[in-house]
């Protein structure tokens, strides 16, 4: 079984309630889903689409065929009516759409009607749909009558009612009358979660003990300040809504200071006003950790939109020299584990993590078994209370072997934390001397790297063992790139090299000796210059010949991917 | 008990017959009165002469950005809402390079007390014109006289209802001492402008120059009266109010936070099982 249904309509109809709900459905009865969201920078109007594959078997991207296509405007039926698979079927409204198809594969139901009659109010064609799309697949429903009740909960029995008359009316319309369904699905299985790279990276923050988060709202990040803000009371976390992305990164260093974990996202606009505060960071030894959700730019660019153009903007982030670490997680389930590691190093390592992300990622919704919160690293760094009545003589910037002074909580006894963002001394006053600065340098960035640098885990490698086609991809490009990995293994020796770990390298290497060995790699980057390659070249001195770009803002489908791929080794 | 010698700092690097020395003492003496030791408050501060205030005195610092003080102050204060946390800065710093934080840092009334070190000039980088730099005024990077209008930023503040409206004067360590006092009790944010001559690049408003002018704004004067305080605010010329302008008494922003009402968000434990109940939620 491996099916796609696309959503497809103007904003503000609800495109996303359906979408939503269904993947929901489809999670609960076992299946692993997949969702992406396309859509424009307007509230109302234009045309957006929710696509969503469900299968028997773990997937991690979304393809191009489409199964079933809820057309909720004529535009949708345009747009992706060429997408359909041979037994492909549309569902669409004819009053709704203003026009009526004679067309064998086209489900004519009266959504807006059936909404009125059975529902009491055209609101809820949403649900007709909900309903239908579940009847074209012969679906058991139980489990979406569960969910409409779970939904409506707050709204009161007499609405929850009113819904599941309008799902009912919907599921038997389109059971009966969609002759041309054909669909046959797998058994349900253990419910499984689905969660957005968003939601992951907010979970993996509050589970590494995040206390205060500030932000100012930009998208593709919103989606995380959102999570946080809704747990915030029952996590004990401070939100603020900062005045823009200067204020919200100092916010966060001020939190820090004064000794608790804190953390900021941004896109790539907001990342870039927030630079002057990465190297104050850096400077003082404030442990923050940071997401940047990219989005394709200059400037404004496609504000929906993904890309991963900003690697080496973030990379280079800041005036001066210091460490960083930066993780580009490739699924959501990567993203909660690789934020709590840049909580852990940033507080180990008294440094900036940044998280790297995109819209794709962001928005796009993965199945999972579940998290393991025993994989959750969580170690208190600070010198608070009891272990401060230890220290005599203390120095916020102390010189210690391994260039990490202890942090001390302003306040909680005698000694004074002094830092600068000028060159200081081991107390953090100003000075202007030459040999304390190279210590300095010394500390914060010579001491430190190495140590760092064993903490970063090497890149996957997945597929054959002795390849002779190797793809390297990063971040985000993780579940397309193994699925059509999945694919070519059937007819090619071809293996994947992931990368969520970008910087520092892993002190790992045996990955290069895969390249060197192979016929053929290919880079492959939601970009147009290939950035993680030429970061590749830096580290290693390797150069890579062979690259698949994409830069207009859509992320690759599997099949689009692999006709890419096969015009390098057919 | 402490006494001065518990705030005696590094040696500053300010010029001789420096505004500023003035400034710290006021400072350093409302502490010992106050009874307040050093590793109880946090000075946040940025860049400019002002900003190498905090290392003059004995507390816990952050020296951080030019124009950056207020949101490092804020996160600091929502952090440790038990930290008494100063902000210093100068007339460019706050009202130039940082007065979009100023602004927001008002309307959240976070408790914090900010110093402005209002030399009307530039000192760190040699002269140029600052906000507050008189109309007409001429410089080396405003060879036609400085085109734009003084900035105010008691006005400003009082426009924003800022819970605490004061202006001080360098030359008058008594009263300024008085009105540091006065802000530390205050509950909510508080903006103390020092008029502070900078006896190198301002030779225009000097400390005759500011002599000649203000005078202590009378004891009969209700601060409490929004409209009085406006006019007040906009004395200026031949005729300077010292004093507090305005104050008002509002919640802070830390009080309207219900996380950090009861417990410092520092001294909070973090409980890891909270986060088993919200991944449940994605089932």
């Amino acid at each position: 079984m491996d099916y796609t249904i696309k959503i497809g309509g103007e904003a503000g109809q609800g495109i996303q309630t359906i979408g939503d709900t269904l993947a929901h459905i489809f999670a609960k009865a076992g299946y692993y889903v997949f969702t992406h969201q396309d859509y424009e920078s307007r509230i109302r109007g234009g045309h957006n689409f929710y696509q969503i594959r469900i299968s028997h078997r773990p997937i991690s991207a979304s393809r191009s065929f489409v199964h079933i296509l809820v057309a909720l405007d004529r535009e949708s039926i345009t747009q992706h009516e060429k997408e359909l698979s041979p037994d492909g079927q549309v569902l669409y409204d004819s009053q709704m759409i203003k026009e009526k198809f004679d067309k064998p594969n086209f489900l004519n139901l009266p959504l807006l009607d059936f909404a009125q009659k059975y529902g009491g109010s055209k609101v809820m064609a949403n649900t007709v749909a909900i309903g239908a799309v579940l009847g074209m697949l012969r679906m058991d429903p139980t489990i979406m009558y569960e969910i409409i009740e779970k939904s409506f909960k707050k709204k009161g029995d007499a609405v929850i009612r009113a819904n599941i008359e309008c799902a009912k009316a919907g599921y038997e319309f389109a059971k009966k009358e969609c002759l041309m369904c054909a669909f046959t699905l797998s058994k349900f299985d253990r419910p499984k979660m689905l969660i957005s790279g968003n939601e992951a990276i907010g979970a993996g923050a509050i589970a590494s003990g995040l206390k205060f988060y500030s932000a100012y709202p930009m998208t593709p990040s919103t989606g995380i300040f959102n999570f946080i803000a809704e747990y915030a009371k029952d996590c004990g976390i401070v939100v603020e809504q900062a005045e823009d992305e200067i204020s919200a990164i100092n916010m966060v260093i001020g939190a820090s200071f004064a000794g608790v974990r804190a953390m900021t996202g941004t896109s790539g606009g907001g990342f870039a006003l927030m630079v002057e505060g990465i190297s104050l960071a850096g400077m003082t030894e404030t442990p923050i950790v940071i997401t940047l959700a990219q989005r394709p730019g200059p400037a404004t660019g496609l504000p929906t939109r993904t890309e991963q153009a900003d690697l080496l903007f973030a990379l280079y982030a800041g005036h001066g020299e210091f460490p960083k670490v930066i993780f580009a997680p490739g699924s959501p389930e990567q993203a909660f584990y690789l934020t709590n590691k840049a909580f852990d190093l940033a507080e180990k390592y008294q440094i900036i993590a940044i998280i790297l992300t995109d819209q794709y990622l962001a928005d796009s919704q993965w199945s999972y078994e579940g998290f393991d919160l025993r994989k959750i690293k969580y170690i208190d760094y600070r010198i608070r209370k009891e272990k401060l009545k230890e220290i005599k003589n203390y120095k916020r910037h102390a010189f210690t072997e391994t260039g990490i002074s202890p942090f001390a909580v302003p306040g909680e006894s005698k000694h004074l934390v002094v830092t600068d963002s000028d060159e200081h001394d081991e107390e953090g006053h100003i000075i202007e001397d030459a040999l304390t600065r190279i210590k300095m340098v010394e500390k914060r960035l010579f001491k430190k790297m190495p140590l760092i640098k064993k903490e970063i885990s090497p890149p996957l490698i997945y597929g054959d063992k002795n390849p002779e086609i190797v793809l390297v991809c990063w971040g985000s490009m993780f579940g397309i790139v193994k699925e059509i990995t999945d694919e070519l293994l059937e007819k090619y020796k071809i293996a994947m090299i992931h990368f969520s770990e970008i910087y520092p390298f892993s002190e790992d290497k045996s990955w290069i000796e895969l390249l060197r060995k192979s016929k053929k790699v290919i880079n492959i980057e939601q970009n147009a210059t290939s950035q993680f390659s030429k970061l590749i070249k830096i580290e290693t001195g390797i150069h890579i010949e062979n690259h698949i770009n994409r830069f207009d803002g859509r992320p690759f489908t599997v099949d689009e991917l692999l006709e890419r791929v096969y015009d390098y080794i057919k | 008990m402490t006494t001065l010698s518990d705030y005696k700092g590094q040696k500053p690097a300010w010029c001789p017959g420096c505004g500023n020395f003035s400034i710290l003492r006021a400072f350093n003496e409302a502490m010992v009165e106050l009874g307040i030791e050093p590793h109880q408050f946090v000075i946040v501060s940025g860049i400019g002469q002002a900003g190498k205030f905090p290392h003059y005195t004995r507390c816990n610092t952050f020296n951080g950005l030019h124009g950056r003080t207020l949101p490092v102050a804020t996160g600091i204060k929502l952090a440790n809402r038990e930290l008494i946390v100063f902000a210093v800065a100068g007339d460019g710093d706050c009202y130039g390079e940082g007065g979009n934080h100023l602004i927001h840092a008002i309307r959240r009334n976070i408790d914090v007390k900010l110093f402005v070190h209002n030399n009307q000039i530039y000192g760190l980088t040699k002269g140029q014109a600052s906000p507050t730099t008189m109309k007409g005024v001429i410089t080396k990077t405003q060879p036609f006289g400085v085109l734009s209008e003084q900035f105010n930023p008691l006005t400003l503040a009082i426009a924003l209802n800022c819970s605490f409206v004061a202006r001080g004067f360098a030359g008058d360590i008594e009263h300024l001492k008085g009105l540091i006092k006065e802000a530390v009790n205050h509950k909510g944010f508080a903006l103390i402008d020092i008029l502070q001559p900078c006896v190198s690049f301002n030779k225009i408003n000097t400390f005759e120059w500011y002599r000649e002018r203000v005078y202590k704004i009378p004891d009969d004067y209700n601060p409490e009266d929004r409209l009085l305080a406006f006019q007040k605010s906009l004395e200026w010329g031949e005729r300077i109010p010292i004093g507090v302008l305005y104050k008002t008494k509002k919640s802070t922003l830390e009080e309207q936070i219900p996380v950090i009402k009861d417990l410092p968000l520092v001294k909070q434990d973090f409980d890891i099982n909270k986060i088993e109940l919200i991944l449940q939620n994605f089932y």
